[in-house]
């Protein structure tokens, strides 16, 4: 493209050329001949100017020289002899062996300097000599630097769309440099029969923060800054902007652009209005004066919102413990919020419960938004996962593809830090006692890969962790003799699949045959279900021999706030975690009596194991002729917890105990109630737990 | 619709190059030869823009600015000279003949678009 202009330029130079000799012959016999030396003048001026824009610069700077002296000669400082047709007709050979070099340098640069000299030597005889200011295009200005803000004050001239400016044109150039806020003063606006349709009475007040510089602002005013009043100053760097508390007042801005004087100004301040209005309504300054300055006031403020905003970026970062004051805040909210609902529904008025339902609405978005602030994606462990699976597969000679899925399910900020260590242990279990070695994977007909699949879902209000390996499966024999031999369980009990599977995250029960440095110490399982237990979590096996194990690890979305079955034993108030409780059945006198001792009850033709929880806890009182009977559930096995009363669904803001308590059996945490009583949250896994012991 | 620029250069290298360069900016270009044939043309079409050297035979750019000027419908539109360093004289002449603006040459197409978006907007 370039070199098709290159080509054109060439093209034109030789034809401007021939007619330059032409012309110089001519001259030669009419030197006074005005028209012939414009025309060796304009030859040379086109063979300069267009040279140096497609590049052929030698051209340009060696023909300068020769249009300099022609120039003298059309003003008529200079006359034509045949001493200066003769250097130029050279100049024009020159010129010509320089176009014939494709490139357009690489000329006899002797020949060049005699011919320049000769020339310069004719210019010199006749006055001062032009000076030779090489041609040279305008660098470009770097862009970038400090921002600054300026206030630019611009008054066109009256006939200023003579010359076909546009300044609105000018306006919106300034607007693409930066921040920009700009005022019209319309006060030189004459009356209807006064106005020259085609003059301009407008001027402008314009308040930029740009990063440009001084002189890309200079640069939109280029074509009209001699004729126009054009004021820039800088108001501020944007440092200072920062630095300051907050930006000036509108009488400092006033009287610093000129507007007023200090003396007026005091006089106005000494009314104590808003200096704006005293201002116009006193007459001192017209009103668009004190706009402009407004603008300026706002923008500046403006600007500095922006930095300001701008370094706080999209996100904050904030200490965990104030959100816990967030989240535990909404849940004391929540807590009254029930009452409040409980106590509308009870009064019967129809106000009173229509305000109370708006209030339950807004308290179950902001409970929401508010766990929503603590969630984090459990993508970042399932990365570090991938580091653990890499080094295991070097360490134990395995070869182990592991793949994820979901990883931007969201979970509580703590539950996924809690949850770090059961995973990796169930992963390393995986690993080591799940997958086979390549030789052993190959033997039995499956791919030399071994795969940990790491896979995390929402569901309802839990996630979903599942960690799936298609490895040797759990050996059920095994595992069923262990147990025996462990004393964990009879050697003639009947178990199900799921109960058996379940027997591996008893305390001590290790199959490993070897201990690694992976697995097997026998503190594995347990301590796994224990983590997941904390977090109120469930965790179940399925798994078959010879194709893998798939281990599933269900968690609550947030540990803060829980469902949970509020009950009554005595004159104490306890929580039973919803997802846990199954169903809610009484027991009569007669049915304790029918059990011999024996804390069973018949529900639906089976029999469920019972807690009774007011000797457990030691409360004193009457038992109730029928007490009820709480059924859970926990990892497959049915037991029921004995309690006074039920009195329903409650949203738990779960407290915790405090290190005095920790060891607490039985509670994982408390509650406030509506009417300020402290709630004891059920352990419930634990405490089957420690009844079984016993009864062992 | 595109917006029509005028060209006016003697130099048919210079033509070309802002021919080329105002097209590729998206403008329909009319192209004149000197003053003269520009004034003519300018006579039978409208444009929005003119662009004139300032060197030309038959009649030269002052001329073609002040002629054009002269026109109604050249009255207000952005008419921008094409100069060298040493032309400050003429660069004033032009400017009060009615010139909105120049470019010094030699220039780069960037340049002369850059020129051409400020004063067409």
């Amino acid at each position: 493209m370039i070199d098709v202009h290159r080509q054109a330029f060439k093209e034109e130079a030789y034809e401007l050329l021939s007619e330059l000799e032409n012309s110089l012959l001519e001259l030669e016999e009419r030197p006074d001949d005005v028209d012939l030396i414009g025309r060796v003048f304009r030859a040379m001026h086109t063979i300069k100017g267009s040279g140096s824009m497609f590049g052929f610069d030698d051209i340009a700077s060696f023909t300068h020289e020769v249009e300099t002296v022609f120039d003298m000669v059309r003003n008529g400082k200079l006359e034509v002899t045949t001493t200066l047709v003769n250097l130029t007709l050279s100049a024009r050979d020159q010129i010509k062996s320089m176009l014939d070099n494709s490139d357009g340098g690489g000329a006899d640069l002797e020949t060049s300097g005699r011919i320049i000299a000769g020339l310069r030597a004719l210019a010199s005889n006749e006055g001062p000599a032009a000076p030779a200011a090489p041609v040279e295009p305008k660098a470009v200005k770097p862009a970038g630097g400090a921002r600054m803000t300026y206030r630019i004050r611009f008054v066109p001239p009256r006939d200023i769309f003579s010359s076909g400016s546009n300044p609105l044109n000018l306006l919106s150039e300034l607007k693409e440099l930066g921040v920009c806020n700009a005022v019209a003063h319309t006060s030189g606006v004459p009356s209807l029969e006064d106005i020259d349709p085609e003059g301009c009475y407008v001027h402008w007040d314009v308040i930029l923060t740009t990063d440009q510089g001084l002189n890309a602002i200079r640069d939109v005013f280029i074509f009209v800054e001699d004729d126009c009043e054009l004021r820039i100053e800088v108001i501020a760097e944007h440092d200072e902007f920062s630095a300051q508390e907050s930006y000036k007042k509108l009488g400092e801005i006033l009287q610093e652009r000129g507007a007023i004087s200090s003396d007026e100004m005091a006089g106005v301040l000494a009314k104590q209005r808003r200096f704006g209005e005293i201002a116009v309504s006193s007459g001192l300054v017209p009103e668009a004066e004190v706009l402009s300055a407004l603008v300026e006031q706002r923008h500046v403020q403006a600007v500095r919102q922006e930095k300001q905003s701008a370094d706080a970026a999209n996100s904050i970062r904030v200490p965990a413990e104030r959100l816990d004051m967030l989240v535990n805040l909404v849940g004391e909210l929540v807590t009254v919020q029930a009452r409040l609902s409980q106590t509308a529904a009870g009064r019967g008025d129809a106000e009173l419960s229509a305000i109370a339902e708006e209030v339950e609405r807004l308290t179950g978005e902001l409970r929401d938004n508010a766990l929503n602030i603590r969630m984090l994606p459990i993508g970042s462990t399932f990365s570090k996962f991938k580091r653990l699976v890499r080094d295991l597969s070097a360490e134990l000679g395995k070869e182990i593809e592991m793949t994820t899925e979901g990883a931007e399910t969201e979970l509580d900020k703590t539950v996924i830090e809690r949850l770090n260590d059961p995973l990796i242990h169930l992963i390393r279990n995986s690993i080591d006692h799940g997958l086979e070695l390549p030789e052993v994977r190959l033997a039995a007909g499956k791919p030399r890969f071994g795969t940990v699949h790491l896979a995390a879902v929402h569901s309802g209000d839990s996630v979903l962790i599942t960690i799936k390996d298609d490895g040797a499966g759990l050996d059920k024999e095994a595992i069923r003799a262990k147990a025996i031999e462990r004393g964990v369980i009879a050697a003639s009990a009947e178990l199900s699949d799921k109960e058996l599977f379940a027997l591996v995250f008893a305390p001590g029960f290790s199959t490993a045959k070897k201990v690694s440095s992976v697995s097997g110490r026998g503190v594995g399982m347990d301590v796994v279900k224990k983590a997941i237990d904390a977090l109120r979590g469930s965790i179940e096996v399925a798994s078959v021999q010879g194709e893998g194990t798939r281990i599933m690890v269900r968690i609550p979305l947030t540990l803060a706030i829980i469902e949970s079955l509020l009950v009554k034993i005595g004159k104490d108030f306890f929580m039973l975690p919803l997802s846990l409780v199954d169903e809610c059945v009484e027991l009569t006198r007669e049915d304790v009596a029918r059990a011999h001792g024996r804390n069973l009850a018949h529900v639906r033709e089976r029999l469920v194991p019972y807690i009774p929880l007011r000797e457990r806890f030691r409360i004193p009182g009457r038992v109730p002729d029928i007490e009820q009977i709480v059924i859970t559930e926990v990892n497959g096995v049915r037991v029921g917890f004995v309690v006074d009363q039920v009195i329903g669904e409650h949203q738990t803001v779960i407290k915790s105990l405090g290190r005095a308590y920790k060891n607490a059996e039985g509670i994982s945490g408390a509650t406030i109630l509506g009417d300020g009583s402290v709630a004891l949250i059920l352990d419930v896994p634990q405490l089957v737990q420690s009844v079984e012991a016993e009864a062992a | 619709m595109a917006k029509v620029i005028m060209t006016a250069d003697d130099s048919a290298s210079v033509r070309q190059m802002v021919s080329f360069t105002l097209k590729q900016g998206g403008y329909e270009v009319v192209e004149a030869v000197d003053g003269k044939d520009a004034l003519q043309k300018l006579a039978g079409r409208k444009v929005d823009m003119l662009i004139t050297d300032l060197n030309m035979p038959n009649l030269d750019g002052i001329g073609l600015i002040k002629g054009a000027r002269a026109l109604a419908s050249c009255k207000f539109i952005p008419i921008i000279m094409l100069t060298t360093e040493s032309q400050d004289s003429r660069k004033q002449e032009g400017k009060s003949a009615g010139a909105t603006g120049w470019i010094v040459k030699p220039f780069k197409p960037e340049q002369l678009m850059a020129v051409v978006k400020k004063v067409l907007g």
